[in-house]
């Protein structure tokens, strides 16, 4: 996972609230044995004016002109603004995957839904929690200004907008840590390297056969 | 020192770190992969920019999604007819060929079930940790291994780091003593110890089956107890190691050979559970009361004698599973009081990761011998677990014993056992089966599945429904 600690990037809006996964990625994409390859699926319904099917190609697909993330101002966003109980329903950890996919770093909402929330950080998204006055305050500025951009610092838990204001947010100090130093599970095994070569190291000496490969 | 269990032991040679929450970082030695659980694990490899820790500890091979038939199979992968099979097991050789993996292909004459090749290629030993994404990795346990199916992030956890994070689990005996009676085999046995412990009798253990029983059982029959350890709700299932076990492993490809084979067998030796060790559960069968089980239900703990009669969920007192059962029935299309023997059979099985080794070639071809398949059976299939059965049965000109009996002789793979290639029982449709789940659909959607051994099936196949085949020994 890559290492997180500042991002700045142009703010596309997603202005309402209880965005569910299914609306994220719909369900046809779930069939892929990929990991990657979600973004250009993200959002599918609303996006594109016809039905998306998995391994379709979406050049050429008729674009909704009224969709967002489709305006000329918003192309190359990697900061997604939107509102309360973002990521609820299906458990789906494509979600965060098509996401991710699609260009996003950062996302900033007033609340997540908790699967969601925790799938995002396996993934090296980073869910900001902002107040929701604070978020107002952020979809207006966005709206007025284009190529409004906004500095997501990590180290110092604060979203910084192109004024200089800086809002802080909070963080639990175990994410934070991965996060930065772009740690997931196998990660942080990884900070392990050295006992589990040591550990292969006495293995190999107490039981040589067990190093023979397997080959041909 | 505190006496240890097989499991204690397999635990402490293999521990790498104790966390301080109670997890711990556990070394593996033998890692198996097939084409279902692995694409999203390579992905997410490649998209972190990693590579396997120790690519020689890795065996692939497709099983899942291969078809049977030797006309499909003819032309390899490109052959495949179901184009999202065809892209699964496409996908595990590409990533095989691209990181450097040893893959037995589709028709590698090595290829077979995952949790058949392991044992038979000597890719899994003695002492060993195995680990495959697939809960029926428990079988290489009868090595006296510890051995469990893993998921598809841990696969991933495994591939990067060598390392499982696991916590470690209790320790239950399952003791079985006394002799098996003639026509009783080690399928009966463990669909008995799981009709007596249940489905969760086993949860959070990690099972040794030890006991007179166990001893005198083949390796073969070790295999096929703890592959359905997982039926039985644990993880993980084992047997303690003696001469069987390092008669079974001498010789084989990756077994070790010369100097090596002379320590190995020396440290094997010690992987027995200490006289004085202590488990925390203990369940204990008399294996001479054991006679064969057949499944009634849409559960694997829906078991009784083939003698006895379809249960009354009106006899049950806990109402749970007084409504599990009377749900079960219904979905089976059975009633209670039925004679088992009674049951109208439409097809029978007989292969699996549970039963499809050389052994049970031998078995259920004895029983076919110069006998026909009932006309009421519309289709009787034997798959054997891997190219190399499938060449030493046709060698015994087992082949040909099935083909003369009106049964069916296919190519390896997993098959109706999951039935996600095209072998499939129809909506409604009864079938004797040697695999290790009878779960709703789980044979094709309606199918109704009975959990028999391959005698069993075998007889079931000449008769057209079950017969209690010591009858016909
Ligand atoms: S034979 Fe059946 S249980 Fe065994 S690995 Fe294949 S699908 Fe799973």
């Amino acid at each position: 996972m890559k290492a997180f600690t500042q991002h700045k990037g142009i703010v596309a809006p997603m202005d309402r609230a209880n965005i569910d996964t299914d609306m994220i990625i719909p369900k046809q994409f779930l069939k892929s044995i990929k990991r990657s390859g979600f973004g250009k699926n993200c959002f599918d319904e609303l996006r594109y004016m016809d039905e998306g099917q998995p391994d379709q190609s979406c050049e050429g697909r008729p674009l909704n002109v009224d969709f967002p993330l489709n305006f000329p101002r918003y192309q190359g966003a990697s900061v997604l603004l939107t509102r309360e109980n973002f990521g609820c329903g299906s458990s789906r950890e494509h979600a965060p995957w098509a996401l991710e996919d699609y260009g996003f770093c950062a996302i900033i909402a007033s609340s997540y839904a908790d699967i969601f929330y925790n799938n995002s950080f396996k993934n090296g998204l980073l869910p900001v929690i902002l107040d929701e006055k604070i978020v107002d305050q952020l979809f207006e500025e966005m709206y007025a200004e284009e190529g409004y951009e906004l500095l997501v610092d990590l180290e110092n838990l604060q979203v910084i907008t192109p004024k200089g204001e800086a809002f802080g947010f909070e963080l639990d100090e175990f994410r934070r840590h991965c996060l930065l130093n772009g740690l997931d599970d196998i990660g942080l095994t990884l900070e392990d390297a050295d006992a589990i070569n040591a550990y292969e190291a006495t293995l190999k000496a107490r039981s040589p056969w067990l190093f023979n490969a397997i080959k041909g | 020192m505190t006496a240890k269990t097989l499991y204690d032991k397999l635990w402490d040679a293999h521990l790498v770190k104790q966390r301080d929450d109670g997890s711990a970082l556990i070394y593996i030695d033998r890692h198996i992969i097939h084409e279902v659980t692995s694409p999203q694990a390579f992905e997410g490899l490649r998209l972190a920019g990693r590579k396997p820790w120790r690519v020689d500890s890795i065996l692939a091979t497709p099983d899942h999604n291969v078809p049977t038939t030797t006309v499909e199979r003819a032309s390899g992968v490109s052959g495949i007819a179901d184009p999202v099979s065809k892209i699964q097991v496409q996908t595990l050789d590409d990533n095989c060929d691209s990181f450097g993996i040893t893959e037995f292909k589709i028709n590698d004459r090595r290829q077979g079930i995952v949790h058949v090749i392991g044992p038979e290629s000597g890719a899994c030993l003695p002492g060993m940790t195995v680990v495959c994404g697939d809960s029926h990795t428990a079988t290489n346990g009868a090595l006296g291994a510890l051995a469990h199916g893993i998921g598809t992030s841990e696969v991933e956890h495994v591939l990067a780091t060598q390392c499982l994070v696991a916590k470690k689990m209790k320790n239950m005996l399952v003791k079985v003593d006394g002799v098996l009676g003639k026509g009783v085999t080690p399928k009966d046995v463990v669909l008995a110890i799981i009709a007596k412990i249940g489905t969760a009798g086993g949860n959070g253990c990690a099972i040794e089956f030890g006991g007179q029983v166990f001893r005198d059982m083949s390796m073969e029959g070790r295999m096929t107890v703890c592959n359905m350890a997982i039926e039985a709700g644990a993880r993980a299932g084992m047997v303690a190691v003696d001469d069987i076990t390092i008669d079974y492993v001498k010789d084989r490809d990756f077994a070790p050979k010369g100097n090596d084979w002379v320590l190995a067998v020396n440290a094997w030796r010690e992987l027995v559970s200490d006289a004085d060790a202590v488990f925390d559960v203990v369940v204990e069968l008399n294996g001479s009361d054991i006679i064969p089980q057949v499944s009634w239900g849409t559960s694997p703990e829906m078991v009784v004698s083939v003698a006895d009669s379809v249960p009354d969920p009106a006899a049950e007192k806990d109402a749970v599973k007084q409504t599990g059962m009377t749900r079960a029935l219904e979905y089976m299309g059975l009633s209670a009081g039925q004679k088992m023997t009674d049951i109208q059979l439409d097809r029978v099985f007989i292969g699996s990761c549970t039963n499809s080794r050389i052994e049970d070639m031998r078995a259920a071809a004895a029983v076919v011998k110069g006998r026909k398949k009932a006309d009421s059976i519309k289709e009787a299939i034997v798959v054997p677990g891997s190219g190399l059965v499938k060449e030493q049965a046709e060698a015994e000109g087992l082949d040909k014993v099935f083909t003369d009996a009106g049964l069916e002789w296919r190519e390896p793979g997993c098959s109706m056992c999951l039935a996600m290639n095209a072998d499939k029982l129809g909506a409604g449709e009864h079938c004797a089966s040697t695999s290790n789940r009878n779960f709703e659909g789980r044979q094709g959607y309606g199918g109704r599945t009975h959990l028999v051994s391959p005698e069993m099936a075998a007889a079931a196949a000449i008769a057209g429904r079950f017969v209690d085949v010591r009858e016909w020994l």
